[in-house]
């Protein structure tokens, strides 16, 4: 139990690059693959987090535009949502490294780029952006005619009509959709280091340490399912915080209609 | 019932044939390191291991299929019976003797070696580019280099051909080619580096039998010569040899 | 593939290309497009099967079965697919082999894990070893399809389980006024309105499952993206007689507009299908087609 408490201090923050610089290089003990592994869900994190944050603004704007009555708008939103949806992560990683490489030859202010910690995260930006956008489109359209019909006869319109009554609205109908998307978009945070960017000095996420074990010990059956272990349990989380959001926006529900909107996931997702 | 005959027939005879050539032993590689292994244009597993694999089959009497199978799995695979052997430049190390078999080598320990896109490159605290989880990237981990790591071989060499990494660090067969095409491009620094016990042949580690059949046609093969002459077709004509 | 291929190093840039494109490792890269279509062909019905009963057992009345049915959706769409893949199909063949090893050789007396290695007796191997190349390829495939239809059938199941329960309860209660069965209110109410509820996560699962393709190769099917890598790659002359430089940006910019064909044709597809499903619903949409055709 002791080894294990100087395992989890000695690599507790090694994906970050603290703690020993090497990575053990036999033995393999269970404490050690949980260790590391849970230590590469730190960038699994936080490429999950910052994406979903930075994603859901842009995702909005997009909504709004692909809602637009007006081609400028309504023509580029519509691509790119199209692009960034209809083609594998794995290849929008490839060409982001690609143009972040040839970027920063032009110019040394694009030199972090390379970086997963940015060039990655730009990419699943984007990525969710495009995803989200969608979701919250459809949800735009699905919104209630009563809803924008009473607004228009308080007289509200322009800012103050789409912040309180159609934004709220929107979001309360994608929720369940959004839910799932934040899912996928945490378990494609794997794909960061295994066929999109370097990892350097052997800093990577759970998934480049599993298959560090796993190519180490030649048995797959270990570290793979600690790194699924971990996987499922900040699923969950994810699952229970989004519940407790969702249970916010709706909350000026009466009781039946509540159960009613958790059935919504499908008709939109 | 003339059909039942013949059926038994048939089956007769397929047992026999069954017995008479024994079964098919099913050779694994990777297909993507040339000069061991490749893809050629025709789409068929090529290069130096195809061909003594090949040869070492006939000479020991067996008949042999070649599997591709990906690097990262292809230990396991070879313990779960997939298929029976591994010929696939895989260097032969203490951590993988422990999990499979390994014949003599076939291929005498080789160097790895620094390529860089400029001379004069210090190797020791460089950045150096190294394919996830070789020998190769244990090593540049443990010398105080800054390793960076990509997924495939070629990758490294693009990381030094678009200013990502210093050096790239590798088998030297692999690169001699490439630095030889390069035009002046890409060169060799500071000193090979040899690594690993040579290049076996992988299998598992309850199959002693056809590990000593193969040990036996592998000691034949050196002995007369006919290993060197396929190492210099390979490797080129100043190679090691037996 | 042409004849005057023989000496690629002379040709034009044209000729050149035509026997490049034609070699035998580029066959292999647009077999590989039929490939991956076949696979998605045959696993979308699978994983489809696989999620109904996975929805079913969710909503069964039988708390085994529920709990089994709500276990199996939790706890794949809790894992990332690419892990699951990693291990998943060892797995699932080790587990085949022994099933069949504990039919066909009840009289073996080594262990079947002997240290890291896996031995089964001759006769249960899968296939077995005396079997031509395209029986293991076909038996390989045969892996990928169960392990893709396992995990997309947990969203699967997902989807329609959300599906079934979005039904009007009205519709539901209407049948039992009717005097029909549990069963048949299920077989024939249920099942049949469900699917408008289910569509739009369901063309999504698709979508997804078509990006999920690149992961193929980690299931031993050589897919293309794959070749692309492969054909792509840096090229010296020793070992081809069309050496070229570092050419995977072409490959994947054809993999991308595939990509983008491919489900700009599902999205047209699908919205077809909706529009046909959507008919004499008790939905707005199905409310709308009513109001237009009268």
């Amino acid at each position: 139990m002791s080894d294990c408490l100087q395992t989890i201090q000695d690599y507790g923050l090694r994906s970050l690059g603290f703690g020993e610089r090497l990575l053990p290089r036999e033995g393999f003990t269970f404490c050690e693959q949980a260790t590391l592994i849970g230590s590469g869900m730190i960038w699994n994190i936080y490429f999950g987090v910052m994406a979903l944050l930075t994603g859901f603004f842009l995702a909005t704007a997009l909504a709004v535009a692909k809602g637009s009555p007006n081609p400028w708008f309504r023509k580029p939103a519509e691509w790119f949502i199209f692009v960034f949806r209809g083609s594998p992560l794995f290849i929008q990683f490839f060409f982001a490294y690609f143009l972040f490489l040839s970027l920063k030859n032009v110019n040394p202010f694009f030199s972090p780029f390379t970086a997963a910690w940015l060039g990655a995260l730009i990419v699943l930006f984007l990525n969710t952006a495009a995803y989200t956008g969608e979701i919250f489109y459809g949800a735009l359209r699905s919104i209630p005619k009563g809803d924008t019909e009473a607004a228009d006869a308080y007289g509200m319109s322009g800012w103050p009509r789409f912040k309180r009554i159609i934004w709220p609205t929107m979001l309360r109908l994608a929720w369940p959709a959004y839910t799932n998307e934040a899912i996928f978009l945490f378990h494609a945070t794997t794909l960061v280091f295994f066929s999109g960017f370097p990892a350097w000095q052997q800093r990577g996420d759970a998934l480049y340490y599993a298959s560090y074990f796993a190519d180490k010990t030649f048995n797959p059956f270990v570290p793979y399912p600690i790194l699924a272990g971990y996987f499922i349990l900040f699923t969950l989380v994810i699952v229970f915080v989004f519940g407790l959001i969702g249970k916010h926006l709706n909350r000026h529900l009466p009781q039946p209609e509540r159960q009613r909107i958790r059935l919504r996931p499908n008709l939109i997702r | 019932m003339k059909t039942l005959i013949l059926g038994a027939a048939a089956l007769a005879l397929s047992a026999g044939l069954a017995i008479a050539q024994d079964k098919t032993i099913r050779m694994g590689t990777e297909g993507a390191y040339p000069p061991y292994n490749f893809i050629n244009d025709a789409g068929e597993v090529d290069g130096f291991e195809r061909e003594l694999g090949d040869e070492l089959c006939k000479r020991a009497e067996l008949t042999c299929e070649w599997v591709k199978n990906d690097w990262d799995s292809i230990i396991p695979n070879l313990v779960s019976g997939n298929y029976d052997t591994i010929m696939a430049g895989m260097s032969i190390t203490a951590e993988r003797d422990e999990v499979i078999d390994f014949t003599q080598n076939y291929y005498p320990p080789t160097d790895s070696a620094y390529v860089a896109a400029a001379d004069g490159v210090d190797v020791s605290s460089a950045i150096v580019a190294a394919q996830t989880a070789t020998i190769q990237a244990g090593y540049i981990a443990e010398s105080g280099a800054t390793l960076v790591e990509f997924a495939t071989p070629e990758e490294t060499v693009a990381a030094v051909r678009n200013g990502e990494a210093d050096a790239v660090f590798a088998d030297r067969d692999y690169l001699v080619p490439l630095v030889e095409e390069s035009n002046g491009e890409l060169m060799f620094v500071g000193d090979p580096v040899p690594l690993g016990g040579g290049v076996g042949m992988g299998l598992r580690e309850s199959d002693g039998e056809l590990r000593d059949k193969f040990d036996a046609v592998i000691s034949d093969m050196k002995a007369d010569g006919t290993l060197n002459t396929m190492l210099k077709k390979w490797f080129g004509e100043d190679t090691t040899t037996y | 593939m042409f004849s005057f291929c023989t000496d690629p190093d002379t040709l034009g840039t044209f000729r050149w290309f035509s026997c490049y494109l034609t070699t035998g490792v580029h066959m292999s890269f647009y077999i590989a497009f039929f490939k991956v279509l076949l696979l998605l062909a045959i696993t979308a019905p699978v994983a489809l099967g696989f999620g109904f009963v996975g929805a079913m057992a969710a909503r069964s009345r039988v708390a085994p079965f529920r709990w089994l049915g709500k276990t199996y959706i939790a706890l794949v769409r809790g894992v990332p697919d690419i892990a699951f893949f990693l291990f998943f199909v060892i797995a699932l063949d080790q587990a085949f082999e022994y099933l069949r090893h504990k039919a066909l050789c009840p009289d073996w007396d080594q262990p079947i894990r002997q240290g890291s290695d896996f031995v089964v007796c001759t006769a249960a191997k899968l296939p077995l070893s005396t079997a031509p190349q395209w029986m293991h390829e076909t038996y390989g495939f045969f892996l990928a399809v169960i392990t893709f239809a396992i995990v997309f059938g947990a969203f699967a199941a997902n989807v329609l389980f959300g599906g079934m329960r979005a039904v009007p309860h009205a519709q539901l209660e209407t049948a039992e006024a009717y005097g029909m069965s549990h069963r048949q209110t299920f077989w024939r109410i249920l099942v049949p309105q469900m699917w408008v509820y289910a569509l739009p996560g369901l063309s999504n699962l698709w979508m997804v499952l078509i990006k999920a393709t690149p992961l193929l190769f980690l299931l031993g099917i050589e897919d293309i993206v794959y070749w692309a890598r492969e054909l792509g790659g840096t090229k010296t002359s020793r070992f081809t007689d069309y050496p070229h430089g570092d050419w995977r940006m072409w490959y994947f910019l054809f993999l991308l507009v595939f990509y983008l064909a491919f489900t700009r044709v599902s999205e047209i597809v699908l919205e077809r299908l909706m529009l046909r499903l959507t008919l004499g619903q008790a939905t707005s949409g199905g409310e709308a087609q009513r109001k237009a055709a009268a």
